[in-house]
């Protein structure tokens, strides 16, 4: 068995590299073992993504169809009518809903075991968790490309700049939210709690967002509200940049509540996995 | 080699891990045989770095499990009580995904994992989903997965807890096969006697998180004192069966005697093929009818009897329909059960 032994050496050669750049790559390989992993599930779990594309279809049509048929939005003037109005925001929802149940799916991990059997591989917490963001972030941006592409027929318009700033409005919300639904499903231990993020975290992200109306003339409580849900700097961004439509804040302003919630949330969330037990 | 020293585990009002010592070489399978609940798992858990004990501490290879917890991760394979593969992935794709975790050079990632599938007899079904294997591939695949990254030592928690007889039997074929062919040292738990005695070369018996008797399975056995002959009898006086009890004593193969209140004379005797009728014909001879055999068995002692000696209690078995078998539906419905 001379070949086995040779292999033996070299993997022993290998791993007594201590090498810098070599570590990183290991640490690179590993994210994309766990993202690998989420993405193959995403592939194969085709129901989920039916069912996930469906749900915004419902709200885009038949709120958007019914509602838009008696509503007026404060851009009739450039041809924007209430189903296109409330179209960036459907995409965020979507959005919403996959990064956060992505996320607090982690409790599965752990209650079948998954998640135990990468712990006690030498694998960083951080690295566990990066790898879970990428898969979250991945799912989201193809849910919601499926939706730009529903776009077409109610008659919105892309340009290169529109669909660059959708991609990076759209990675940067999933980042955040993934990492708030793996902070949360951290810390669960059964999934009873699962029914109260959908209450308290998803319903009230959605609803909060200026996503179904324009937040100008709004009761001051609902306001206060809205300012402080990250979700809303995203359908404004969103809604300026696909439809040229300014909201309360300047796109600059959007865009950097944006990025420091990210930030936020994913320390929030590398430090949640840090004490998150193992068994 | 692993060494524990001084371990101990406390939970809230339990302790888990009661001061344990042992020392285990290299290419040894060692048991750690007890009952549901004496600590067995909470030691494994410890042992891999998954939880942190609450004093004292244990090297494997000479890395420290709470200093160098990533350098032990690096050089031990284990496999949990449940399996813990993603059933829909294929077996092959729960390999990749691990191999990458474990760090697996890429130029022999392919040739490792086809060994791997090779030595537990999966090369066939590598490319089918996990959910469509059966309770034994599954646990075959774990080891697979525990073995990737060349370990010197594997943990195996309850290797074949709820699977059948068929089943089982093959898994011990694989385990045997781990220890010759990848020359790995193994700690098994189990709650089957004949498991630990069928495998370990030494066994060390857990009772309330404590090591209460280590050595191997034969020496343990004949600690018992030769071999165990039950006489059952029909009698009038106790105070007649007690004096026969006396007068077997006295024959020098007889270590001990015990239990013979209920009508059934326990007897520890050396080579009970050759005495066994001395003692049959003594009894017949000095009772005068007052005492009648109905029935007599004799057999060689079993780890089961080593562990009454050391507790008065027998190993249960009644953990068994609990065991951790079949897809993730099933154990979510045990799971929402509880």
């Amino acid at each position: 068995m001379v070949p086995k032994v040779a292999l033996w050496r070299d993997m022993h050669n290998m791993q007594k590299n201590n090498n810098k750049s070599f570590k990183f790559d290991l640490e690179l390989g590993k994210i994309y073992a766990i993202w690998l992993r989420e993405f193959k599930v995403f592939l194969r779990e085709k129901s989920r993504l039916v069912a996930s594309t469906f749900t915004p279809l419902l709200w885009l049509f038949v709120l958007g169809g019914g509602l838009g048929s008696t509503v007026s939005t404060p851009f009739h003037a450039s041809n924007i009518d209430y189903q296109k109005f409330i179209f960036p925001g459907i995409v965020i929802m979507s959005v919403i809903f996959s990064s956060v149940f992505f996320g607090a799916y982690i409790i599965w991990d752990r209650k079948f075991d998954f998640l135990k059997s990468v712990m006690v591989a030498p694998v960083r917490r951080s690295t566990i968790f990066l790898g879970k963001t990428f898969g979250g972030m991945t799912t989201s941006l193809i849910q919601a490309f499926i939706l730009l592409g529903i776009g077409v027929f109610i008659g919105v318009n892309y340009t290169p700049y529109s669909i660059a700033s959708f991609i990076v409005i759209v990675l940067m919300l999933s980042f955040a939210l993934t990492s708030l639904g793996l902070a949360i499903g951290s810390y669960m231990e059964s999934l009873e709690g699962f029914q109260l993020i959908v209450s308290f975290v998803v319903f009230p992200l959605y609803f909060l967002s200026g996503a179904l109306f324009p937040l100008d003339n709004i009761p001051i409580w609902l306001s206060i509200l809205t300012s402080i849900n990250p979700a809303t700097y995203a359908v404004e961004a969103l809604r300026s940049s696909m439809l040229g439509v300014d909201g309360k804040n300047i796109l600059i302003v959007n865009i950097g509540v944006l990025l420091i919630t990210t930030l936020a949330l994913g320390i929030v969330g590398i430090l949640s996995f840090r004490r998150m037990k193992a068994v | 080699m692993i060494e524990i020293k001084n371990l101990f585990k406390k939970y809230k009002n339990l302790i888990a891990v009661d001061n344990i010592n042992i020392k285990i070489d290299n290419n040894e399978i060692f048991g750690l045989l007890g009952p549901n609940g004496a600590g067995k798992t909470t030691l494994i858990h410890i042992l891999a770095t998954l939880i942190k004990p609450t004093s004292g501490t244990a090297t494997i290879n000479g890395y420290d499990i709470i200093s160098d917890s990533s350098k032990v991760r690096s050089s031990i394979g284990i496999v949990f009580q449940a399996p813990s593969s993603d059933d829909i992935l294929t077996g092959y794709e729960n390999l990749k995904i691990h191999s990458l975790l474990y760090n697996v050079p890429s130029n022999i990632r392919e040739k490792r994992i086809e060994d791997v599938l090779e030595l537990v007899g999966l090369t066939n079904r590598k490319n089918d989903q996990v959910k469509k294997y059966s309770g034994g591939m599954r646990r075959r695949l774990e080891i697979a997965r525990g073995l990737l990254h060349k370990p010197t030592v594997i943990f195996l928690d309850e290797p074949t807890l709820g699977l059948d007889p068929g089943s089982r039997e093959v898994m011990w074929k694989y385990i045997k096969r781990l220890v010759n062919e990848e020359k790995i040292t193994i700690i098994l738990t189990t709650h089957y006697m004949e498991e630990a005695d069928l495998l370990c070369n030494r066994i060390g018996f857990i009772d309330k998180g404590k090591i209460i008797a280590l050595d191997s399975p034969s020496k343990l056995k004949e600690g018992i004192g030769g071999e165990i002959i039950n006489i059952q009898v029909e009698y009038n006086e106790i105070c007649e069966l007690d004096e026969i009890v006396n007068m077997i004593k006295h024959f020098d193969f007889v270590h001990k005697i015990e239990n013979y209140n209920e009508g059934i004379i326990t007897i520890y005797v050396d080579n009970a093929n050759r005495n066994l009728p001395s003692i049959l014909k003594y009894v017949d001879k000095f009772t005068n009818n007052k005492i009648h055999i109905i029935s007599v068995d004799f057999r060689r002692p079993t780890l089961n009897d080593v562990f009454l000696k050391f507790t008065g209690r027998h190993i249960e078995d009644q953990h068994d329909k609990d065991g951790a078998e079949g897809g993730f539906m099933e154990r979510y419905a045990q799971y929402a059960k509880k």
